[in-house]
């Protein structure tokens, strides 16, 4: 029974109006339960330290991070990697399986959608925060000024700025495009004067017609196809970071494709950390089926052999190259100062993955919850390891020396955390957190098929 | 830049006062009372005077002693500034240019030749003085740290009494009734403490004092004072004589526990003498050989072809050991492997007069007369060494500290005098100066600072800055220079010629007619050899002839037998000396040679011994002597001897200022009896606690990279170009050459001549404005010198060679820094230099993480604050050529790119090409040992040209095809093959 | 179910597209402009001084050479703002009691400078040289303006770096024989390009030298 269930897409037979009224009755039914509220609270509470953090950040100087010469670079660094990371599941959901035509998707793509775009919002913030004087950042850019002067194109940091803006402006607009038709039908739906003027000027007058249709179907696929190739380009382009540099342990040409996997891998961890409590708390289990789920965790179990691969590939060729710089890095990854980093964020990105081969596993969501979790952590640890361990012992001895992370370090990675669950609440609260009309679609075909 | 020049009344009046003489000097005295001279600060100085009355907290005073610069500042504010023009220009005064003066920095009362760089009356920058016998235009980290030291605002700034501000006036008073005190009784129950000098118009002033009062007491009281030496020669020669080890006519030295490279009122001359024939530079294949025996790791045994680290105490049966194979004496038995001593004596025989052997000054009497005895046998009078009137002042019938305080706590004194001296502080723990003081009614103490002494003292009166008083001085060979002031005194000192003077009743003396006097009178100075004196830096024919004498040596039969059990070596810290600069953020910052400790000492012991002791690095233990004990972390040194511990001097004060207050523990309570330097019967006990011994290099060994490259002088004569050997031939890279028409500015560091002293480095930080940063941020790896010398252990923990590397931007043609950074702000330029555009520079830090030579230094706070107001005295000490860097700006080494802009300046002003020679960065200009080279490439006759070609010449990590335009020549080291199969050789 | 928006909305809703992308190229080019301004640069603002002091009455009328003043700008860095003593030199004899001297005559008796209110002004981490300038070539009027036509100074260029370097990187046009750098009425002869071409030459003047960063920042 349970299989034949979770087989389907969209469990029962609900017509239409029902689907509609059930999603969107979760943005306009007025009260909501109360484990949101406190989930909520918690969440803005973390967001309230993020901004501190980063008002003391700026007030007093990058020393107070965890960074010292020869690590110049630390959880500033890590954060960005990861969020970007984190924003490509979303990417891909929405936009290269809806060019595959997978329906399943339909029902996760738009909370996915929300959760890339505040990744990616994230992942802007930190390459700012990372600066010595955050206030000239703007320097980056290509502007007319007074100092007749250009940025400097041989650096991937200025390739990295052209390119994470480019994904906030891309993921922004595919969002909305989707988002349309729904608000349209919010508009319809509210009761309040105010909920009908806030949903009426988001829709832009949609009316649903037949040709509004099809524009709208045109020009989604349109962005779906302009957003596909950034799933891979954004994160080839900031694994370039590291990968143009000669420090051993970054100068390695397998970063790019090794990055995107991490990346999905990472991405898909966080849809599930999202989807499964968010199935729970809303009774959506008819929409994010098991089914949904079981394909998140395949594609999560590919990404994940693929950055196995990426580390066993990783170390045959620091050994492979001969150079005594890379070999010693990679005994100290393994043995060195941070090697505890290292062995963690082992266990947890190949260790815990290996559970999901078993069925009984991506059944079991609280297992799933819990996994999703570790791999989360264990991410995080990839990039942390990366990043530091590298500088920390390069080329001359004598310049060896590790960096402690302070209070500061955590108090911005875990607000920057609380700041993306708050604004992914509210999220939830006033859009609609499931496709109405895409989910609609995805019971049409079905009930046709 | 800024258009703002402030005045210089007195650069000219003291220029006029050489010229026309005393009377016209006597004028400005007048007006440089303190309430005067305040008023006049805020006249003429009002940036300073903003910043004189501050009273600031420790982090304050550490961003003081970053010295921020508001005229220099990192700021671009488009509205208007004033500009404050000279009321009336001094003659010899430009604005935007440096007047640079003659003169002398006392250390250790002994005189050091300084050039000294003036900024509209800003004295800025200190160098040696090419002229003066113990600089010959090096300096070292000490030198550097004597403007910081002028501007320290923590220095005593006004007369006091039982704390109360007093005036200069109401202090002579006291001299007054002082005077008609002891007048009637030939100064019976006065008594006159001083500090270590040389100076000749000092010594006539204090010889007249005791003609006038014969029956006062004279202390002269050395912390750092051995008398061995003197004891032994006294007993040779019948007359106070002092040893000149003439280091560059000798071809085999042996050092008894003597650290003559880094320790001494004659270190720099010495390090000159001795590289000079180490260094193979060019075509020589011949090499001085070093024997090194220590009681503690030096420089000097790094330096050394063999090395031997032991117990100081057992150093006389080594040296009675080593007579006896050179026909001296009776053989006893040492613990240097017997073969090795044969060898050695067999190396000196053979080498005759070109033998020398060296005792440390804190060796014992015997130890001395042994090695005169030895000297004497090879023949080396007159050759490698001589001996000449020792140049200090200590008169016959001056009592002892310990005599003193005796009489003091007998009541037997009425009066005390502590000059330029700190017993409180530097008093053994046998000798109770603080209790003797108390039964002493008046008081008196003069002295820079307000220290222990001054505060158990009811007077105390602030003592002049070397910059800022006339003098004289003397250096270790004898030879006599002028002191003259750059600024009129800061807070208000006085130099101690005056308070001489006051006590011989000549209240307004000034110290100019003083030493005007001495020198026309005893001196013999006319006019124009007073002005040539002044101009040189050098009193010419003051050099102490060679005492000729044929004494025949006296051979001490009795040998001490060495200690038992842990044995404490007590050593001067090497910039902190007896505590005088503890004060000094850049002394306290500099990283030990080898140690590469800073803020702090630590208890030295050697892994053997800590491995018996159950020690590791950072555990704390408690040294102690009866009641007096001292808590201080253990750092494990390789090469160390064994059963000893080793602790510096200068720490641990309470009353120096907030930069040196606290820092590490004083070891001088240790000091008992005769038991000054090899304390032996301390109790030694790990106590439960930890505590961070904060070091700049963590990793010791060279992983078998191939980073220092050594070779013998053999394998060199072999093969020259050994080091160029194992070098990968440049390979490609993606981006065309940089056009090099002009100059292509090199450096090549000599490994062979550096002996790690640390110069360069105080040098750089004193040139570019580089901030200190305190012993938090060092902990976090945040500090700032663009200059580091790295220092590496090959070898066996237990007896390690020791290589040092000076490692400054590399200024690579193919530049990793420039090809990531996003923002140009680290750019190539024309003539081949890596330039770091602080203005540009927004903090993404990638350079530095690209850096494979990770010579980069980044602002991680704000360590020099430029807001008008926030700033201190220490604003003034800013070289107005270097921009000081804001927080979140990275910045390196830049090859001292205002000195070469000066260069290409004056050149093309000239229409001339720039001369080799012509633009000497400050780390090679401070070199004692001249290890570092710096020219242009292009030009053929360049000596930087000539060592780039020679075979010892190669770069560091070539192989990642940087191509640096700082190179290195290989180290060289000239070990004796005899001995090579009995011990693992130095060189790595 | 009534209408939410009439339909002119959308009409309107054009129109706030349209003027969103108008005003945002508006925006930028105006700040563009506006950094470029007199407003913002201070070109041709006469600021108050303590003393009114008129280089036209100076140079164009007594005509005082720019060195008898500014003594440093052929040696040093720095040009140098003349001490008072300098004033003195002249108004101890005329003017001995003019009201607008007071000033000077006060800095002169007390010793305390004369704060004048700095006009051409450079930020602090620029390092520029006067002699070398003066030497190559650049006369005084160059950068300064007509001096001798400022009855009080003003700021005659923005000084700001594409000022610099629009001459540091063609510097030729610049040039004028060496011997003329202090005369503010010079005036070009026919044949000019030719002689700043050939000055260009043999002073080596260089602008591949003269583009490095640390020229002008240290």
């Amino acid at each position: 029974m349970a299989e034949a269930r979770a087989a389907t897409l969209v469990r029962g037979d609900p017509g239409y109006p029902e689907i509609t009224g059930r999603i969107a009755s979760i943005v306009l039914a007025g009260r909501l339960p109360r484990i949101f509220w406190l989930g909520f609270l918690g969440f803005f509470a973390l967001m309230l330290l993020f901004l501190f953090a980063i008002a003391y950040l700026v007030a007093a100087g990058v020393g107070k991070l965890g960074l010292n010469v020869p690590v110049v670079w630390g959880t500033m660094i890590t954060n960005v990697v990861w969020w970007i990371g984190i924003g490509h599941a979303g990417t891909l959901i929405s936009a290269v399986l809806l060019l595959f035509r997978q329906p399943w998707r339909n029902s996760i793509n738009r909370f996915a959608e929300a959760m890339t775009l505040l990744a990616v919002a994230m992942a802007g913030l930190f390459p700012i925060l990372h600066l010595g004087r955050p206030w000239f950042f703007y320097w980056l850019l290509p502007l007319p000024n007074t100092h007749m002067h250009w940025p400097q194109w041989r650096s991937p940091l200025v390739w990295d700025f052209a390119a994470i803006a480019t994904y906030i402006v891309v993921s922004l607009l595919f969002w909305y495009m989707g988002l349309i038709p729904d608000l349209a039908v919010l508009r319809d739906r509210a009761r309040s004067r105010g909920a009908q003027v806030f949903y009426g000027l988001l829709a832009l007058g949609w009316r649903g017609s037949a040709f509004h249709w099809k524009r709208h179907q045109t020009v989604y696929f349109l962005l779906a196809a302009i957003a596909t190739p950034l799933v891979v380009s954004v994160h080839s382009v900031v694994s370039l970071d590291f990968a143009v540099a000669i420090v051993p342990g970054y100068h390695s040409t397998i970063f790019p494709p090794y990055f995107v996997a991490g990346a999905l891998y990472s991405g898909f961890a966080m849809v599930l950390t999202i989807a499964i409590p968010l199935r729970a708390a809303f009774g959506l289990r008819d929409f994010i089926t098991q089914r949904h789920i079981d394909n998140g965790v395949k594609v999560m179990l590919a990404a994940g052999m693929l950055v196995a691969y990426g580390y066993l590939s990783e170390t045959f060729f620091s050994w492979y190259s001969g150079t005594p710089y890379d070999r010693y890095e990679l005994f100290a990854r393994f043995l060195g100062p941070y090697a505890p980093c290292f062995w963690i964020m082992l266990a947890c990105n190949v260790g815990a993955l290996q559970l999901l081969w078993f069925r009984r596993v991506r059944n079991n969501m609280a297992l799933l919850f819990g996994i999703a979790l570790v791999i989360n952590v264990g991410m995080w640890l990839e990039r942390f390891v990366i990043v530091v361990s590298g500088p920390a012992n390069d080329f001359l001895p004598s310049a060896w020396n590790t960096a402690t992370l302070t209070w500061l370090d955590f108090a911005l990675l875990f607000g920057s955390l609380g700041t993306f669950f708050a604004l992914m609440f509210l999220f939830v609260r006033i859009l609609p957190a499931i496709s109405i009309f895409e989910v609609a679609e995805e019971a049409h075909q079905e009930g046709a098929a | 830049m800024s258009a703002t020049a402030e005045p210089l009344d007195l650069a000219r009046l003291r220029a006029e006062a050489v010229e026309r003489g005393p009377q016209f000097w006597r004028s400005l005295e007048e007006l440089a009372d303190t309430a005067a001279f305040r008023e006049y600060l805020h006249n003429e100085f009002p940036r300073l005077a903003a910043r004189f009355d501050i009273a600031p907290d420790r982090r304050g005073v550490l961003k003081l002693m970053a010295a921020s610069l508001a005229m220099a500042g990192l700021t671009a504010c488009k509205k208007a500034d004033h500009i404050a023009p000279y009321v009336d220009k001094p003659a010899d005064v430009t604005p935007g240019r440096a007047l640079h003066y003659a003169t002398a920095l006392s250390i250790g009362g002994y005189g050091f030749g300084a050039i000294v760089e003036s900024h509209e009356g800003r004295p800025t920058k200190v160098e040696g003085n090419p002229d003066h016998p113990a600089s010959l235009g090096a300096s070292d980290a000490i030198m550097q740290a004597a403007c910081l030291g002028l501007y320290d605002p923590e220095r005593s700034r006004t007369p006091t009494k039982d704390e109360q501000a007093m005036s200069w006036d109401a202090f002579l008073g006291e001299v007054a009734a002082l005077r008609d005190e002891i007048g009637n009784r030939e100064g019976a129950g006065f008594a006159l403490m001083i500090g270590p000098i040389t100076s000749p118009s000092e010594a006539w002033l204090i010889d007249r004092l005791r003609a006038a009062y014969p029956r006062m007491l004279l202390c002269v009281h050395d912390p750092l004072a051995a008398d061995g030496e003197r004891t032994a020669l006294q007993q040779v020669f019948g007359r106070a004589t002092a040893t000149l080890p003439r280091l560059g006519q000798a071809d085999v030295i042996v050092s008894l526990d003597a650290d003559f490279l880094g320790e001494g009122p004659g270190r720099l001359a010495h390090a000159r003498a001795f590289s000079s024939r180490r260094i193979v530079r060019d075509g020589a294949t011949t090499m001085a050989r070093l024997y090194a025996i220590e009681s503690t790791p030096t420089i000097t045994g790094a330096s050394a072809d063999h090395r031997w680290a032991v117990r100081g105490s057992a150093v006389p049966a080594i040296a009675a050991a080593l007579a006896a194979r050179l026909g001296l004496g009776a053989d006893v038995n040492a613990p240097v492997p017997s073969a090795a001593l044969d060898a050695i004596a067999a190396d000196l025989r053979k080498a005759a007069g070109t033998g020398l052997v060296v005792a440390g000054p804190h060796q014992s009497a015997d130890v001395h007369l042994q090695v005169h005895a030895m000297n004497a046998s090879l023949g080396s009078f007159g050759l490698a060494v001589d001996y000449i009137p020792p140049p200090d002042y200590r008169p016959p019938g001056a009592v002892s500290l310990g005599a003193l305080v005796e009489q003091m706590r007998r009541g037997a004194v009425t009066a005390l005098l502590v000059l330029d001296a700190n017993p409180a502080y530097t008093a053994p723990g046998d000798v109770s100066f603080a209790e003797a003081l108390v039964k002493v009614p008046r008081t008196m103490h003069v002295g820079r600072y307000v220290d222990a002494t001054a505060k158990a003292s009811r007077w105390h009166v602030p003592l002049a800055h070397d910059l800022e008083r006339w003098g004289d001085i003397r250096a270790f060979d004898g030879t006599a220079s002028i002191i003259q002031p750059l600024v009129q005194p800061l807070y208000g000192g006085h130099a101690a010629s005056e308070v001489l003077s006051a006590l011989l009743g000549e209240y307004s003396a000034s110290p100019l007619d003083t030493l005007r006097t001495y020198w026309r009178e005893i001196g013999g100075l006319d006019d124009a050899a007073w002005r040539a004196a002044i101009q040189r830096g050098v009193i010419s024919g003051t050099t102490s002839a060679p005492v000729v004498s044929n004494a025949a040596p006296v051979l001490s039969s009795k040998v001490n037998p060495a200690g038992t059990g842990i044995e404490v070596r007590v050593v001067p810290d090497p910039w902190l000396r007896a505590g005088e600069y503890a004060n000094n953020a850049w002394l306290q910052e500099l990283p030990r040679p080898l140690s590469k400790i800073v803020w702090g000492n630590a208890a030295l012991v050697a892994p053997a011994t800590a491995g018996r002791l159950q020690l590791a690095s950072g555990d704390v233990v408690r040294v102690a002597r009866d009641n007096n004990a001292i808590e201080l972390p253990v750092s494990i040194e390789p090469g160390h001897p064994e059963e000893v511990i080793t602790i510096a001097l200068g720490f641990g004060q309470s009353a120096i200022g907030q930069v040196g207050n606290g820092v590490g523990a004083n070891a001088f309570p240790l000091r008992a009896g005769e038991a000054l330097w090899f304390l032996d019967g301390l109790s030694v006990s790990k106590a439960e606690a930890r505590a961070a011994v904060v070091t700049t290099q963590h990793h010791h060994s060279m992983e078998g990279r191939d980073i220092v490259r050594n070779g013998t002088l053999a394998e060199y004569v072999a093969n020259p170009t050994f080091a160029k050997d194992r070098e990968p031939a440049p390979s490609g890279t993606l981006y065309p050459p940089w056009p090099s028409r002009e100059e292509a500015w090199a450096m090549v560091i000599d490994q062979t001549a550096c002996i790690g002293c640390m110069a360069c480095v105080s040098a750089c930080q004193a040139e570019n404005n580089i901030p200190t940063v305190g012993v938090d941020e060092v902990a976090n790896g945040h500090e700032m010198h663009w200059l580091r010398v790295d220092r590496y252990y090959t070898g066996s923990v237990d007896n390690p060679g020791v290589v040092f590397q000076p490692v400054p931007c590399m200024h690579c043609e193919e530049a990793p820094c420039e090809e990531v950074c996003p923002v140009n702000a680290t750019v190539h330029t024309h003539d081949g230099l890596n330039a770091q555009i602080y203005n540009r520079c927004v903090g993404t830090r990638y350079c530095s993480q690209n850096c494979p030579y990770k010579v980069r230094r980044f602002n991680f706070l704000d360590y020099q604050p430029f807001a008008e107001g926030t700033g201190s005295p220490l604003a003034a000490l800013m070289n107005p050529d270097v921009s000081v860097r804001s927080r979140g700006v990275m910045e390196k080494c830049t090859y001292c790119v205002q000195r070469i802009e000066r260069g290409r300046i004056e050149a093309e002003l000239a229409d001339q090409p720039i001369a080799d020679g012509a633009v000497t960065p400050a780390c090679a200009q401070a070199c004692p040992t001249q290890a570092i080279i710096f020219g242009n490439r292009n030009d053929p006759g360049s000596r930087v040209r000539r060592l780039h070609e020679h075979p010892l010449d190669y770069a560091l990590l070539a192989e990642l095809n940087t191509r640096p335009r700082t190179t290195y020549l290989a180290r060289v080291s000239n070990p004796n093959p005899a001995l090579a199969k009995l011990e693992e050789p130095v060189h790595g | 179910m009534p209408q939410l928006f009439r339909p002119r909305a959308n009409a309107l809703a054009r129109w706030i597209v349209l003027l969103a992308v108008i005003g945002t190229i508006f925006l930028g080019t105006g700040a563009t402009f506006y950094l470029r301004s007199d407003f913002d640069t201070g070109v041709n603002h006469p600021l108050a001084q303590p003393v009114p002091f008129s280089h036209q009455h100076h140079v164009a009328g007594l005509g005082l050479d720019c060195r008898y003043c500014h003594t440093g700008v052929e040696t040093s860095a720095v040009a140098g703002i003349p001490p008072t003593e300098v004033c003195m030199t002249c108004h101890s004899q005329i003017w001995t009691n003019a009201a607008v001297l007071a000033p000077v005559r006060e800095s002169f008796a007390s010793g305390k400078p004369i704060a004048w209110t700095q006009v051409n002004h450079v930020a602090d981490y620029v390092f520029f040289n006067h002699a070398i300038h003066v030497a190559k070539g650049v006369a005084c009027v160059t950068c300064h303006g007509e001096v001798d036509r400022m009855p009080l100074m003003m700021r005659a260029h923005p000084m700001q770096m594409e000022w610099c370097l629009g001459c540091h990187r063609n510097p030729t046009p610049y040039l004028r024989p060496p011997a003329d750098v202090f005369d503010p009425e010079w005036s070009p002869p026919q044949d000019i390009a030719a002689m700043q071409a050939a000055l260009a030459s043999h002073e080596k003047i260089d602008p591949s030298k003269m583009t490095d960063c640390y020229v002008c920042h240290r």
